[in-house]
């Protein structure tokens, strides 16, 4: 990790014995993104990680998978989100007659039936959004594996950033468990292969969650 | 407390976006040297804009909870379903815990964050030196929990998309939904917008 550290307290005399503390500890510096505090990290144990002394807020993990493996997880991901998007979620019978729903004819059929705001906020934080997502990460990744910087890495890094919290797939799989449960009253209904992907992408993103990709920024080098 | 230094004390600065360690810069339009995102100690007038949304956010959660989310239309028999008539009808007609779940989730939530968030929006405007630790962790559990609201928007959708057999049975999404969608995404970007670094910086803030 690199940081400038010359000269850090000469500005702020307030704090000088904090300022001896920052000269006197070894490991890169840390922030607490919650209160501010000053850390030192240092290297984890598996399954060990560090929590912020004054806020409880978690500071740093131990990261079982390198940029291969995460390359890894992306591939699969985009794969099973490609079968998810593909195949319909669920089918209902009534009679004779049949009708199914993938989520791109969800998002139309709410675009015509005069909702078309959520029918943007669902094709944004269910398809776009994730999607983005994942060939963004995969591409950056790809040329993270041997510590280079893909090529517009740091606006990748930033639109990656802003991306987090609005992909919200693991809510749209609980939104079809539900509805499954209030068609059944009415209807014959049919899981279709759809939804056990998206139970499978539902697993692949909780990894991905633990992931702190701002680890990429100290194991790239700027020039390749 | 614990003899950690803050960041500001130090005459440091974390990048918000790629978490790179600088001195803190002297002019106010600074830009992070790795990533170019704008360095700020604190978020920009963050308990200003927190109140804003959240004070948007509730407004439109009235009508989301009062106006109905969803119609259905069965051999020309229309039925109107809010969120709440929703959850009941769920409990009695399909299953008590996934009841349970929508309850959570479209009314549970969205109240723990419009009451979560004005607890620490008051508390932080005073300096409150109360609870710090636990105000924490309710920030960091109303932003962890904060999405999952939109379920009730998703099943909205998808049942929309699925019951179409015309004169037998249909399903239309009613306005309501859309407040609803709305306040979920404000509450969203207010959790966001609030500062929890301001519960730490004591009576003192901007």
């Amino acid at each position: 990790m690199s940081t400038p550290e010359h000269g850090l307290a000469s500005k702020h005399t307030t704090g000088q014995v904090a300022a001896a503390w920052l000269r006197a500890s070894p490991g890169p510096l840390l922030i607490c993104e919650h209160c501010d505090t000053v850390h030192r990290g240092r290297a984890l144990a598996r399954g060990e990680e560090m929590c912020c002394v004054r806020c409880g807020a978690l500071l740093q993990r131990y990261h079982a998978l390198d940029a291969g493996g995460m390359l890894a997880l992306v591939l699969t991901a985009l794969l099973v989100f490609l079968i998810a998007n593909v195949w319909p979620v669920v089918t209902l019978g009534l009679g004779t007659q049949q009708s199914s729903a993938t989520l791109w004819g969800m998002i139309l059929r709410m675009w015509s039936q005069g909702s078309e705001v959520i029918a943007v906020v669902a094709a944004a934080t269910l398809f776009f959004f994730p999607l983005n997502k994942m060939l963004m990460l995969g591409w950056v990744l790809l040329f993270a594996r041997d510590g280079r910087r893909a090529p517009g890495f740091v606006a990748i890094m930033r639109t990656l950033y802003h991306l987090q919290p609005w992909t919200m797939t693991e809510v749209f799989v609980l939104g079809a468990l539900v509805s499954i449960v209030k068609a059944r009253a009415y209807f014959d209904v049919q899981a279709d292969p759809g939804i056990w992907a998206y139970g499978v992408l539902t697993f692949l993103i909780t990894i991905f969650s633990g992931i702190d990709l701002r680890r990429l920024w100290d194991t790239t080098e700027r020039r390749a | 407390m614990s003899g950690a230094p803050r960041a500001h004390e130090l005459g440091i600065i974390g990048c918000h976006v790629c978490g790179l360690v600088c001195r803190e810069p002297s002019v106010d339009d600074a830009a992070c040297p790795r990533c170019g995102a704008a360095l700020h100690r604190r978020k920009r007038d963050s308990i200003r804009r927190t109140w804003a949304l959240l004070i948007a956010a509730f407004i439109l959660y009235v009508p989301a909870n009062v106006l109905p989310i969803m119609r259905t239309v069965s051999l020309g028999d229309i039925d109107d379903n809010t969120i709440i008539s929703g959850v009941v009808e769920l409990w009695v007609k399909g299953s008590p815990s996934l009841a349970v779940i929508v309850f959570t989730a479209s009314i549970v939530v969205p109240m723990t964050k419009f009451l979560v968030l004005g607890t620490l929006l008051v508390t932080t405007q005073r300096g409150s030196n109360w609870a710090l630790r636990q105000r924490a962790r309710l920030y960091r559990a109303v932003e962890f929990i904060g999405y999952w609201s939109m379920l009730d928007v998703f099943v909205v959708a998808l049942l929309t998309a699925l019951v179409r057999f015309g004169f037998f049975s249909q399903v239309e999404p009613l306005t309501g939904v859309v407040f609803f969608g709305l306040t979920v995404i404000l509450t969203m970007f207010a959790s966001m917008s609030f500062d929890p670094r301001l519960m730490w910086d004591g009576p003192d803030h901007d």
